[in-house]
C-alpha cells in the first residue's frame, strides 16, 4: 500500500538519507533496522509527515502523495507510535484516542460516542483492565501504549508505524505487544516496526530492511537472513567480536548491603567487588532502577546495612565513591544545551572536586569522537552522549559505578565500545553493576547475575546463564 | 459519576478552592460577629459580587490563556483603553452604544490577535510579548489621555450600578462570560484543543491540531474579556480613565486568581470554575477586611501569602497523588 | 562573550546613532553620564539574570527597591551617622527577600512566578502598612552621595556597576555559576550528579534581592524617595535580560549579554528622548522595539537551531 522511491534528505546541509526505496504491503509487519544515525528516525519521520522529504516520491495505493502536515498523512491512514508516547497525561484515554478529531454532534464534541468508540476497540485488543473515562496518568507504560494503539485503529490506519515500541516495556509487557500487533495484522493493517532488538524482529516480521548511513542496504523476507547477517549488514561487524572477555579476577569487597530495603525494596544482600561486573536482571517494576538509585543515594535505604555506609543522599553517595550513569539520558543524565566540557565537569563542579584538566585525557579515553569540548551535548549521538556521562563520574574516580541500561538508544558501534570501557574499568579495580533489560547484553558482560522479582532477590547465577535461566527466576510468580 | 472515587475528586484543586471558599465564609462571620457586626448581610454580599465582577471576567479570559500554555500581561492597559474608547464613542448618547460596544470588542480582538500572532509567528516568549503589547498601549494611553474622558449614558450605567433581586447586572455578565467559557472549554472541540495545546504543544500538533491558531483565538478571547471589563468599569466610572486597569492590577491579579483557582500555570489543566473560586475567594477576603476595617495594606500583604500558600498546598498534592 | 556578540552588535550601533546626534555622548563626561543613568538597571538585569539563567522569574525586585528606598528615607530620616548601618540594613533585607523567594520555590515546589508575585504584593503592602500610607522621612547626603556623587570625573554608580558587573561575570566562571546553568538547563540531571539544585538556585534569589537592595541604594540618591521609584522595574528587568538573548526557562545566555541588554534598552531611552519622541509615546516605541528584537533573536541563526525533542538525530 506504501510505496517510496528515491527518497531524501538533508538537514542544514548534511545529508541524513539518499535514495530510499521502501515497499510495505497491507496485513505486512515490515521491520527497519540499522545503527543510530542510520536514517531510521527520519524516514519515520518523512512518512508521518513530520519533515517533507527534499526528493523522492511517495505512492499510497499507487497514488502519489505529499504530507505538508502529520493530519496529511493521517488522513491517508498512517497512524505513528513514538518511542515517547505522545498522551495528555490529565486528559483521559478517551479524549486522548480522539485528540484532534472529535466527533461533533450540533456544534458540540460528542462524548457518549468517544466513549462508546474508545470502549469498543479496548474490547476488541482484548484489554479490559482501564477504560475509556480512565485520566492517562493513572495508567502503567503498556496501558498507555495501548491507548496508542487504539488511537491508531481509531483513525483505521492501515499503515502503523512503530518506533521502538518495546524500549519502554518489561519482557512480560512485550507479550502484549506481540498480541496486538498479532490483531492489527489480521486486521490487513501493514506494521512498520522499528526496533534495536533483533529477537523482536526475528518473532516479528515478514520482512526487514536494512538501512545504513542513510542509504538502504537490502530488503529481505524474514526467513532468508540470519540474525548474524543482518548485524554485519547494519555495522559490517561479526557478532563474535560483541562482548570484551570476562574479568580475570576478582578483588576486595566495596560495597556490601545486609538487608537493605525501602518502600520499594525488601532484605537486599549484594557484594559488589573491586574488577567484577555485576548483572541485575529483571522485570519492569521489579525494583531494578530503583535497586541503583537506593546505593547511590537518591532514593535510600531506610532500612538494612550497607558498608562502608548507607548513603542518605546523592551527595553522601558521590563522597563514599559510588557514580550512577542514568537510564534516561535526556531526562535524567545531561544538560543539553551545555558543552560536553561543562557535562563531563559538572560531578566535579557539584562536589569541589580539583582536577579540572584532566577531562580532555578522560574524554580520549572514553573514545568520544571528535574529542571536542566545547560543542553541545545535544548535537552528539546517543553513545557520544553516553562516553560523555561516563566522562563525568570518572573525573571523581569511583569506587563503584552503577549503569541503569547503558546502552539504550545506543548504536551497534558505541555499544561495543562502551562495553569495553566498562570492561577496561573493571580491570583497573572498579567494582561495577550494570542493569540491563537486554539479555544478551547481561549474559555477554556479567560476571554475575543477580536478578530481582517484587523488590527482593530472587536468586544469583554465575557467568553465562541461559536466558530461560534468567526468565524463570525473574518471571517466577507469572509461570506458577 | 465518571468513576472516579469520591475523594481523588476532592484531591482536585477546584474542590479544594471551594472548601478554602466555604472554610473563609464562616471565618468571616465569626470575625466579623466577635467584631459586632453582621457577615454576609444583603449589602456586603452584593458588594462581593460587584467587586468580583471585573476581575472575574478578565480571570475567565486569563484562564483561557493560561490553560493553553500562554499568559496575558496586556490586560490591565487594555482595560484602560477599552474604556476611554466606549466613553468617548457613546458621548453621553444611547444611540452610541451599540457602536460604542462594537468598536471595543473589535478593538480588544484586535489586540488579541497581536498578542497571539506575535506569540506563534515571530515565536516571542508570550511574557515578553504581552508585556511588549502592554508598554505600546500604555504609550497610546498617555499620549492622548491625561485623565478620565467620554461620558457613559445613564441607560449604560444600569450595567454597573443596576441589580435583579439581589444579583446585581454586572455579577450576571461575569457568569454569563464564566458558563460560556465553561462551556467552550468542556463542550467544544475547541476547548478540548485548548487543554491539548497547553497540556503538551507537540502531542497536539502530531495529533493534527493547528496550535498556533489555538494560541492565537485563546488571545482573542481573552482579550475580548478585557474589553468587556473596560466597557462594565466605564459604566460604573460613568467614564472612561486611563489608569483605572493598573489601579486595579488587573494584569498580575486576573493571573493571582487563576492559580489560585488550581489552573496550572504550565498550562493544560484546571478549569473556569475553579477560576471562579479563586475571585470569589479574594473578593470575600476584600470583604471581611473591608467589615473589620482592616487598613487596605494589610489586605495587599493578606492576599500575597494566601496565594503563594494555595499553590503550595496545590503543588504538595499533585506530589502525593504521582508518588 | 561569543553568546554576547550580538547585543553588543544592537549596542554599538545604538551608541553610534546617539554620538551621531549628540557628538557630547562621545565625551567622556557625556558617556559617563550615560553609565551613571545605566547603572541602576544594569545591576538589576544582573541580578534577574542569575534567576532566570535557573529557569526561574523573580517578579518582586520592582517592588523590593520601592521597599527598601522608602525604608532608608524612614529609618535615616537625614541623620547622617544612620547611613552605614542602613545601608547594611538594606543589604540584609535584599537577601532576606531573596531567601524567601528561594526557599518557597524550591521547597514549597510553588512556581516562581507566583511566589514572587505574592512577595511584590506582600511588599508593597507591609511597606505602605509601615510607612502609613506615604514615604516619609528624608535620605542623607552621605546616602544620596552614591547615586550622585563620584570619585573625582567618575561616578560612584559606574564604580560600583564596573564591580558588581566583574563579580556577576566572575561567578558565572566560577562552579557556582556552571552548575547554576545547569541546573536551569537540566534539574534532575544537575541533582543526580551531585549538585545541590535547591541551594544554588536560593543563591541566585538572593543575588537577585542584593543587586535589588544596590539598585535601591543608587536610584535613592538619583531618582530621590517616591513611592514610584521601583515601579515596572521587574519588567524592565527582565525585559533587558531577554534582549541580551537569555532565555526564559534557563540554562541559557550569559551574563554579560544580559548586561549588554540593559545597556541597549537604557541607550533605546536616550535615543527615544534625542530624537524627540514625547515622553509618552516612548513606551509605545520601546514595546514595539522589544518585541522585534527577541522576534529577531528568535528566528536568527537558522544554522544554528536550538535541537527539540526528537530533532537530536536529524542533527547528528
Amino acid at each position: 500500500m506504501l510505496s517510496m522511491r528515491g527518497i531524501g534528505k538533508s538537514f542544514l546541509g548534511v545529508r541524513v538519507l539518499s535514495g530510499i526505496d521502501l515497499d510495505v504491503t497491507a496485513g505486512e509487519v515490515h521491520a527497519v533496522v540499522g545503527e543510530n544515525g542510520a536514517g531510521k528516525s527520519t524516514l519515520m519521520k518523512i512518512i508521518c509527515g513530520v519533515h517533507a522529504p527534499d526528493e523522492g516520491t511517495i505512492e499510497i495505493d499507487g497514488r502519489p502523495t505529499s504530507f505538508g502536515h502529520p493530519l496529511d498523512a493521517q488522513r491517508s491512514g498512517i497512524a505513528i507510535i513514538y518511542q515517547e508516547f505522545n498522551l495528555l497525561p490529565e486528559r483521559t484515554v478517551a479524549e486522548n484516542v480522539f485528540l484532534g478529531r472529535e466527533p461533533v454532534r450540533r456544534g458540540l464534541v460528542d462524548r457518549t460516542a468517544m466513549e462508546q468508540a474508545t470502549e469498543r476497540l479496548l474490547d476488541e485488543l482484548g484489554e479490559g483492565s482501564f477504560g475509556p473515562r480512565e485520566a492517562v496518568k493513572r495508567l502503567s507504560v503498556a496501558q498507555q501504549q495501548v491507548v496508542e494503539i487504539v488511537k491508531a485503529l481509531s483513525v483505521n490506519a492501515r499503515l502503523v508505524v512503530m518506533d521502538e515500541p518495546s524500549a519502554a516495556l518489561a519482557e512480560h509487557e512485550v507479550e502484549l505487544l506481540y498480541r496486538l500487533i498479532g490483531r492489527l495484522r489480521e486486521r490487513g493493517v501493514a506494521v512498520l516496526y522499528i526496533s534495536h532488538r533483533l529477537r523482536e524482529v526475528f518473532d516479528l516480521a515478514d520482512r526487514v530492511t536494512v538501512l545504513k548511513d542513510g542509504s538502504r542496504v537490502t530488503t529481505h523476507p524474514i526467513g532468508e537472513v540470519t540474525s548474524d547477517e543482518l548485524i554485519r549488514l547494519m555495522v559490517g561487524r561479526d557478532l563474535g567480536t560483541y562482548f570484551p572477555p570476562r574479568s580475570s579476577g576478582v578483588g576486595e569487597t566495596r560495597l556490601s548491603l545486609r538487608g537493605a530495603g525501602n518502600h520499594k525494596l525488601r532484605g537486599i544482600d549484594l557484594e559488589l567487588r573491586s574488577g567484577e561486573i555485576v548483572g541485575v536482571a529483571g522485570l519492569q517494576g521489579s525494583g531494578r532502577s530503583e535497586l541503583a538509585k537506593a546505593i547511590f543515594g537518591a532514593e535510600p535505604f531506610t532500612e538494612g546495612e550497607m558498608t562502608p555506609s548507607r548513603p542518605r543522599s546523592v551527595r553522601e553517595g558521590v563522597a563514599l565513591g559510588i557514580g550512577l550513569v542514568t537510564e534516561d539520558r535526556k531526562a535524567e543524565g545531561l544538560a543539553l544545551h551545555q558543552s560536553v566540557r561543562d557535562n563531563a565537569l559538572l560531578v566535579a563542579r557539584a562536589v569541589g572536586g580539583k582536577d579540572r584538566d584532566g577531562v580532555h585525557d578522560l574524554l580520549e579515553r572514553v573514545r568520544l569522537s571528535p574529542p571536542r569540548q566545547d560543542q553541545e551535548v545535544g548535537y552528539l549521538s546517543g553513545g557520544n552522549q553516553q562516553k560523555v556521562v561516563l566522562a563525568r563520574w570518572m573525573t571523581m574516580a569511583p569506587r563503584v559505578l552503577l549503569f541503569d541500561e547503558p546502552t539504550r538508544g545506543v548504536d551497534v558501534g558505541a555499544k561495543a565500545a562502551i562495553h569495553d570501557l566498562m570492561r577496561e574499568l573493571a580491570n583497573d579495580g572498579m567494582a561495577i553493576m550494570m542493569i540491563s533489560s537486554e539479555l544478551p547484553e547481561l549474559i555477554g558482560m556479567s560476571d554475575r547475575i543477580v536478578v530481582l522479582r517484587d523488590g527482593r532477590i530472587a536468586g544469583t547465577l554465575p557467568a553465562g546463564p541461559s536466558e530461560e535461566a534468567i526468565m524463570r527466576l525473574a518471571a517466577a510468580e507469572v509461570v506458577s | 459519576m465518571n468513576g472516579i472515587p469520591v475523594a481523588a475528586r476532592l484531591r482536585e484543586p477546584t474542590q479544594v478552592v471551594f472548601l478554602a471558599l466555604l472554610g473563609l465564609i464562616a471565618l468571616g462571620w465569626v470575625l466579623v460577629a466577635l467584631d459586632g457586626g453582621q457577615f454576609l448581610t444583603m449589602e456586603s454580599v452584593v458588594g462581593i459580587q460587584q467587586r468580583s465582577a471585573a476581575l472575574g471576567i478578565v480571570a475567565v479570559g486569563q484562564t483561557l490563556a493560561i490553560l493553553a500554555g500562554s499568559l496575558d500581561l496586556s490586560v490591565a492597559y487594555l482595560i484602560s483603553l477599552t474604556s476611554l474608547v466606549a466613553a468617548e464613542i457613546m458621548a453621553g448618547q444611547d444611540g452610541n452604544i451599540v457602536p460604542a460596544v462594537a468598536a471595543v470588542l473589535a478593538l480588544s480582538a484586535l489586540v488579541g490577535l497581536v498578542n497571539g500572532l506575535v506569540i506563534t509567528r515571530l515565536r516571542v516568549h508570550a511574557f515578553i510579548a504581552t508585556l511588549g503589547v502592554a508598554l505600546i498601549i500604555r504609550g497610546i494611553l498617555d499620549h492622548l489621555y491625561d485623565g478620565p474622558a467620554g461620558k457613559v449614558p445613564e441607560s449604560f450605567q444600569v450595567l454597573g450600578y443596576s441589580r435583579i433581586g439581589p444579583v446585581p447586572v454586572s455579577a450576571l455578565l461575569w457568569a454569563g462570560v464564566a458558563v460560556v467559557a465553561w462551556f467552550l472549554l468542556s463542550r467544544t472541540r475547541l476547548g478540548y484543543r485548548i487543554y491539548a495545546v497547553g497540556g503538551n504543544e507537540e502531542v497536539a500538533r502530531l495529533s493534527g491540531i493547528r496550535t498556533g491558531r489555538i494560541v492565537v483565538l485563546t488571545h482573542v478571547l481573552c482579550s475580548v474579556c478585557a474589553g468587556v471589563a473596560g466597557l462594565l468599569l466605564a459604566s460604573r466610572l460613568g467614564a472612561g480613565a486611563p489608569t483605572v486597569g493598573t489601579d486595579g492590577g488587573y494584569d498580575l491579579e486576573s493571573i493571582a486568581a487563576v492559580v489560585l483557582g488550581g489552573t496550572a500555570l504550565a498550562g493544560g489543566k484546571g478549569g473556569v470554575a475553579g477560576t471562579v473560586g479563586g475571585v470569589l475567594l479574594l473578593a470575600v477576603l476584600d470583604t471581611i477586611f473591608n467589615q473589620l476595617e482592616v487598613n487596605s495594606f494589610v489586605k495587599d500583604v493578606v492576599r500575597g501569602v494566601v496565594i503563594v500558600i494555595a499553590v503550595a498546598v496545590y503543588a504538595r498534592r499533585t506530589k502525593g497523588r504521582s508518588a | 562573550m561569543k553568546r554576547a556578540l550580538p547585543i553588543l552588535a544592537v549596542l554599538v550601533v545604538l551608541l553610534a546613532a546617539i554620538a551621531f546626534v549628540n557628538p557630547f555622548f562621545l565625551e567622556p563626561a557625556g558617556f559617563l553620564a550615560f553609565a551613571k543613568r545605566a547603572a541602576p538597571l544594569v545591576i538589576l538585569a544582573a541580578g534577574q539574570y542569575f534567576v532566570i539563567v535557573s529557569g526561574e522569574f523573580d517578579l518582586s525586585v520592582g517592588s523590593l527597591v520601592t521597599a527598601e528606598v522608602v525604608i532608608a528615607a524612614r529609618l535615616i530620616d537625614g541623620e547622617e551617622p544612620a547611613t552605614w548601618p542602613v545601608i547594611a540594613l538594606l543589604i540584609v533585607i535584599g537577601l532576606l527577600v531573596g531567601l524567601v523567594n528561594g526557599v518557597v520555590t524550591t521547597k514549597l515546589r510553588v512556581p516562581s512566578f507566583i511566589v514572587t508575585l505574592g512577595m511584590l504584593l506582600v511588599l508593597s503592602g507591609a511597606v505602605f502598612l509601615w510607612s502609613g500610607g506615604a514615604p516619609r522621612g528624608a535620605l542623607s547626603e552621605g546616602f544620596r552621595a552614591f547615586g550622585r556623587g563620584g570619585l573625582g570625573p567618575v561616578p560612584w554608580s559606574v564604580l560600583i556597576l564596573l564591580a558588581v558587573g566583574a563579580a556577576a561575570i566572575w561567578l558565572m566562571r566560577a562552579d557556582f555559576g556552571k552548575t547554576l546553568m545547569v541546573a536551569g538547563d537540566n534539574e534532575r540531571a544537575a541533582a543526580l550528579s551531585g549538585v545541590r539544585v535547591h541551594r544554588v538556585k536560593i543563591f541566585a534569589f538572593m543575588l537577585s534581592g542584593l543587586a535589588a537592595a544596590v539598585t535601591a541604594i543608587l536610584l535613592g540618591g538619583f531618582a530621590g524617595v517616591s513611592a514610584q521609584v521601583g515601579q515596572g522595574l521587574e519588567f524592565s528587568a527582565i525585559t533587558a535580560v531577554v534582549l541580551g538573548g537569555v532565555v526564559l526557562g534557563g540554562g541559557r545566555g550569559s551574563v554579560l549579554a544580559a548586561m549588554a541588554g540593559a545597556f541597549t534598552l537604557e541607550a533605546l531611552f536616550t535615543l527615544l528622548n534625542l530624537y524627540g519622541i514625547s515622553g509618552a509615546l516612548e513606551f509605545t516605541v520601546q514595546g514595539v522595539i522589544i518585541i522585534v528584537a527577541v522576534a529577531a533573536g528568535a528566528v536568527r541563526l537558522p544554522w544554528k537551531f536550538t535541537p527539540r525533542k526528537g530533532d537530536a538525530h536529524a542533527a547528528s
